[in-house]
């Protein structure tokens, strides 16, 4: 059954993550801290003519944040405000069990899973919920 | 290590949720340090009460509100014996630990604790024991000052002397600490407070299930312990105080059974321990917290221990032999609580996957941020023993464990 969480998608991104360091020239950034579970995460954007340029995040968190920090920036960079604003909405939408598949979020679809662990839903949900709140306030 | 038969299959027939099953695996409760099981005498004892003689106590002057008052009084007497209180006057009804530490903090803080004043506490206290202190000292312009600890999750009582100085008004101190499982030496330190007349509140939440606690043999001022997690229900606790103390300290709360007489011009207060519990307490809980006492003292505190002992060997000896598994805290005093990282797996993940396998254990940071933050971690993964685990359960645990390492290798 820990399989059908840790599917190897989401542990390759735990392993080697490919977007976890600071951001040079950021201009967009969010600090999220789960008091109940100590874990920390900062994720950095950089916004140009109402396009993420570029992501990154730092974290001291478990393997969901982490991967789905990781995932989200691949999946979000070089996008427009407005589609970005549209995933992260869809993706809370499958977490939250409103859709059972979103194909425009590709191989992040593998979080659906996560759903069958409710406590560790708000894990997968707080990278996407912390970059809407970096996004917005700046 | 203790080999006296212990009847174990009868203690774990008196726990009817242990039947469980978590995932499709019979439940391996593992979190007794964050809540104990309750024991059928103590189930029974709820539905009893609210069946046969649920009424409100200390008013009526009926049959039912006689049997009540007579009841949770009887617990409260019971609860004295257990921790060796000189009288019930001295046994405070609170919700919890928290609540008990809070009352102290607020009353003796307010009669006794001023600007410029310290309140020495430790590097290895829960949150209940920090925050209460910081409001205090914010209030009063009084400073908070740390006892230090060692690498293996022990007080340095060189420090602690040091730190003791005519400005202390309060040593508050954990007996047991819920992450590192460390027993303190607090009757030695008790004494090194009480040299320089400096009294001291310890938090037994962790110690009064698996220690014989003799608060007059401590000779500590105050005692605050949490009833879940002596197999009594939520919502109950107890505060012990030395009468001088308690009577020079103004009430916490104001309300209903706390006053002898009220006017709009002024109030007189009711006798110990009445002038500290405002308002209708918990009832059923707290009689039920008696027949959890009751059913400690059956079951025999001691020989408790000694088989609680025997489970924390075992289990540190088959954790240290996991290869990248590291266990916080190695004091040479324990309790059965083992707080352990793993190499490259977050505790929650670890948590997760030992759930999947029935095994409940803690992971996070245990409501003790400043004892993470000593270890430089976030989070650990916390396993912890009652008397009702057995070592099947441990092999259970390190199996799960190598499934965790497994699913993460």
């Amino acid at each position: 059954m820990a399989h059908d969480l840790y599917r190897e998608t989401i542990l390759a991104h735990y392993r080697k993550p490919s977007n976890r360091r600071t951001l040079e020239n950021a201009n967009r950034s969010g600090y999220s801290h789960n008091p109940l579970c100590g874990d920390e995460l900062t994720v950095y954007a950089r916004v140009e003519d109402g396009r993420v340029d570029d992501g990154a995040f730092e974290a001291r968190s478990c393997s969901i944040v982490q991967a789905s920090a990781d995932m989200m920036i691949d999946l979000l960079r070089g996008r427009s405000i407005a589609d970005v604003d549209k995933l992260i909405a869809r993706f809370q939408e499958l977490m939250t069990g409103n859709v059972d598949s979103a194909p425009e979020l590709g191989e992040i679809e593998v979080f659906r899973e996560v759903r069958k662990f409710p406590v560790r839903v708000k894990c997968a949900l707080l990278p996407w919920e912390t970059l809407e709140h970096a996004l917005v306030e700046g | 290590m203790k080999t006296q038969p212990f009847p174990i299959e009868q203690i774990r027939q008196d726990f009817p949720i242990l039947r469980q099953s978590v995932h499709g695996r019979p439940l391996v409760y593992l979190d007794s340090a964050a809540t104990s099981q309750k024991p059928r005498a103590v189930i029974d004892t709820l539905v009893r009460y609210y069946e046969e003689e649920n009424a409100n106590i200390h008013r009526g002057i009926h049959t039912l509100s006689e049997l009540a008052t007579a009841d949770y009084e009887a617990a409260r007497r019971k609860i004295a014996a257990f921790i060796h209180a000189p009288d019930p006057r001295n046994v405070i009804f609170v919700k919890g630990t928290t609540e008990a530490i809070n009352l102290v903090a607020t009353s003796y803080g307010r009669a006794f604790v001023g600007d410029g004043d310290e309140i020495l506490i430790s590097a290895m206290e829960h949150h209940s024991n920090i925050v209460p202190w910081q409001l205090l000292c914010e209030q009063v312009g009084a400073k908070l000052r740390v006892i230090p600890i060692t690498d293996d999750g022990e007080l340095v009582i060189e420090e602690y002397q040091r730190l003791l100085n005519p400005r202390t008004k309060m040593v508050a101190l954990v007996h047991v600490s819920n992450v590192l499982g460390t027993v303190n030496p607090v009757k030695q330190m008790i004494e090194m407070a009480h040299a320089e007349g400096i009294p001291v509140l310890l938090d037994g939440a962790q110690a009064v299930p698996h220690v014989r606690v003799d608060v007059q043999d401590l000779d500590c001022d105050f005692y605050a312990f949490s009833g879940h997690k002596l197999f009594g229900p939520t919502g109950t606790g107890i505060l012990f105080g030395k009468e001088k103390w308690l009577d020079s300290m103004p009430p916490y709360q104001g309300g209903g059974d706390m006053i002898s007489t009220v006017t709009f011009e002024k109030t007189t207060y009711n006798a110990l321990p009445y002038k500290f519990e405002a308002g209708t307490p918990n009832i059923a809980g707290n009689i039920g917290l008696g027949a959890a006492i009751d059913y400690v003292e059956g079951v025999g505190l001691e020989a408790a221990g000694a088989y609680e002992h025997d489970l924390l060997v075992c289990a540190t000896e088959a954790l240290q032999a996991i290869p990248g598994l590291r266990i916080i805290g190695n004091a040479k005093e324990k309790t059965g609580v083992i707080s352990f990282v793993l190499d490259g797996i977050h505790a929650h993940d670890v948590g997760t996957i030992l759930d999947t396998h029935g095994v409940a254990i803690r992971a996070g940071h245990h409501c003790a941020m400043p004892l993470m933050a000593r270890y430089g971690l976030a989070a650990t993964a916390r396993a912890s023993f009652a008397f009702y685990n057995t070592r099947d359960e441990i092999a259970v645990l390190v199996k799960a464990i190598d499934e965790a390492k497994e699913v993460f290798s």
